[in-house]
């Protein structure tokens, strides 16, 4: 009689792939990506020109830890002042295009509702904070995106509009006056656009971080449009 | 990946030359000047008159920028005049007092440099609308140059903006006639346009059929420069 073998531990088959990402989300995540790049690099030699914030003499806006600094060569885009407009100018159609078109893609499809962060979505929010403290064991069930991750994409797409609003407010101080009021005039308005550079560059640092660290799998979901990961959705 | 992405990009646009280069750059003017149109044609309104602010918000210090060697100031302001050319039924050459004796606007309004500074002063000086009444402009005329004597800066206005209430020829700032440093005798002020476009030093105000360029239009700089 030959022995049963010692059964191994069971290994889990790999996940079954998912449709994550319609192609329109993927060509405009990315498109986006590309052009918030120029946008914001051809923005930093704009900024050399008048490396502050407020009117001639001051009192300047604080914080800025470039007050009176340009920014390295390798992170401008357009050479001279003349030049970076040229790339801002040019550049803002297409970035507006793609963000109006993802917008008009979430509304049309009901996409929307799994990644408006609302009211309902605090308390998910909470247990998914405590869950990376370790505080909790166990990953609450999420839909296709969590709590926070819902709360992080809905500032993301509103920072998206301001970032256009205030440029407005900055491009066009006679024709849209009441708009550069809104802000607390021109100078405020070209701080809270450069805010806005700010709030954008750690929120990417941030999201590239969390992609690789957390579910790589959605790198590829992002590209390919088919996910193969931890974290199924449970919409 | 996206570092990758992101790495490569920047290498073509170094590559490209940062302003884009001979293949790039071609495709950025032409898009300014799609934004020209949209400036002129759909933002801008002959009636929108720019905010006004109390004279107690006036800045201290306005810089003080020309493009010669130094500042340029007249041997004989005396014998200085304005020439008034062009698709005109009358071509005139005004003297400053004759300037000061047509109406008059004054205002109080903010000034945006396209380097990204602001300031608040006063200005006094003749609308541009009523120069071309006094020389009868023609029919023909779409354009206003501005030609000066600061190394012969120059430049060229669309029509609607040069006939905006707001835009005038000025001869005086704050509380003074209009010193050396801010383009005496006479500079064009507006505050519909970014400062570049408000030549300093004038020596001549000539209407046109074809759209003139200007020192730093023909450079690469949006030439409706609208605000």
């Amino acid at each position: 009689m030959t022995a049963s073998p010692v059964p191994k531990t069971p290994v889990s088959p790999p996940p079954k792939a998912v449709k994550r990402h319609h192609w329109i989300v993927r060509l405009t995540h990315w498109l986006t990506f590309v052009l918030l790049l120029g946008m914001i690099a051809s923005g930093l030699q704009i900024y050399t020109a008048y490396a502050r914030f407020g009117e001639q003499g001051g009192p300047y806006y604080r914080p800025n830890p470039f007050q009176e600094h340009g920014f390295p060569r390798w992170s401008k885009l357009g050479g001279w002042l003349a030049g970076a407009l040229n790339w801002h100018f040019t550049l803002m159609w297409p970035f507006i295009a793609a963000g109006a078109v993802y917008l008009s893609y979430l509304v049309v499809t009901g996409e929307w509702r799994s990644l408006l962060f609302r009211p309902r979505d605090i308390r998910g929010a909470i247990e998914m904070q405590k869950y990376y403290l370790r505080i909790r064991k166990d990953h609450p069930p999420q839909g296709k995106h969590n709590p926070l991750q819902k709360f992080a994409y809905t500032f993301i797409i509103l920072l998206g509009v301001l970032s256009v609003v205030t440029g407005f407010a900055i491009y066009k101080p006679t024709q849209f006056s009441w708009l550069t009021a809104l802000f607390g005039g021109f100078q405020a308005a070209r701080y809270w656009h450069f805010w806005a550079v700010w709030i954008f560059t750690g929120f990417l640092i941030v999201h590239v971080i969390l992609v690789f660290v957390v579910d790589p799998a959605s790198l590829r979901a992002m590209i390919t449009g088919w996910y193969r990961g931890r974290f199924p959705s449970h919409d | 990946m996206a570092l990758g992405v992101a790495g490569g990009l920047s290498s073509i646009v170094a590559a490209c030359g940062w302003d884009g280069g001979n293949a790039v750059r071609p495709l950025l003017l032409d898009v300014s000047r799609l934004n020209d149109w949209v400036g002129e044609k759909i933002l801008f309104s002959r009636n929108r008159l720019a905010p006004q602010y109390d004279v107690a918000l006036r800045t201290p210090r306005l810089p003080s920028y020309f493009i010669s060697p130094m500042m340029p100031v007249l041997q004989d302001p005396k014998a200085w005049r304005l020439q008034v050319a062009g698709l005109v039924r009358q071509p005139l050459t005004l003297s400053i007092e004759d300037l000061q004796a047509m109406p008059r606007t004054m205002y109080t309004v903010k000034h945006h440099c396209v380097e990204g500074w602001s300031a608040i002063a006063t200005w006094h000086g003749v609308p541009v609308s009523a120069i071309a009444d006094r020389c009868g402009m023609l029919p023909q005329a779409r354009y206003v140059r501005f030609d000066s004597f600061d190394s012969g800066y120059s430049n060229g206005w669309d029509m609607a903006s040069a006939m905006h209430p707001q835009t005038i020829l000025a001869y005086a700032m704050n509380d003074n006639l209009l010193a050396p440093s801010h383009g005496a005798p006479l500079r064009l002020y507006s505050p519909t346009k970014l400062g570049y476009k408000m030549t300093k030093y004038l020596v001549s105000v000539t209407f046109t059929a074809e759209r003139p360029g200007g020192y730093w239009e023909d450079q690469g700089y949006p030439w409706f420069a609208g605000v």
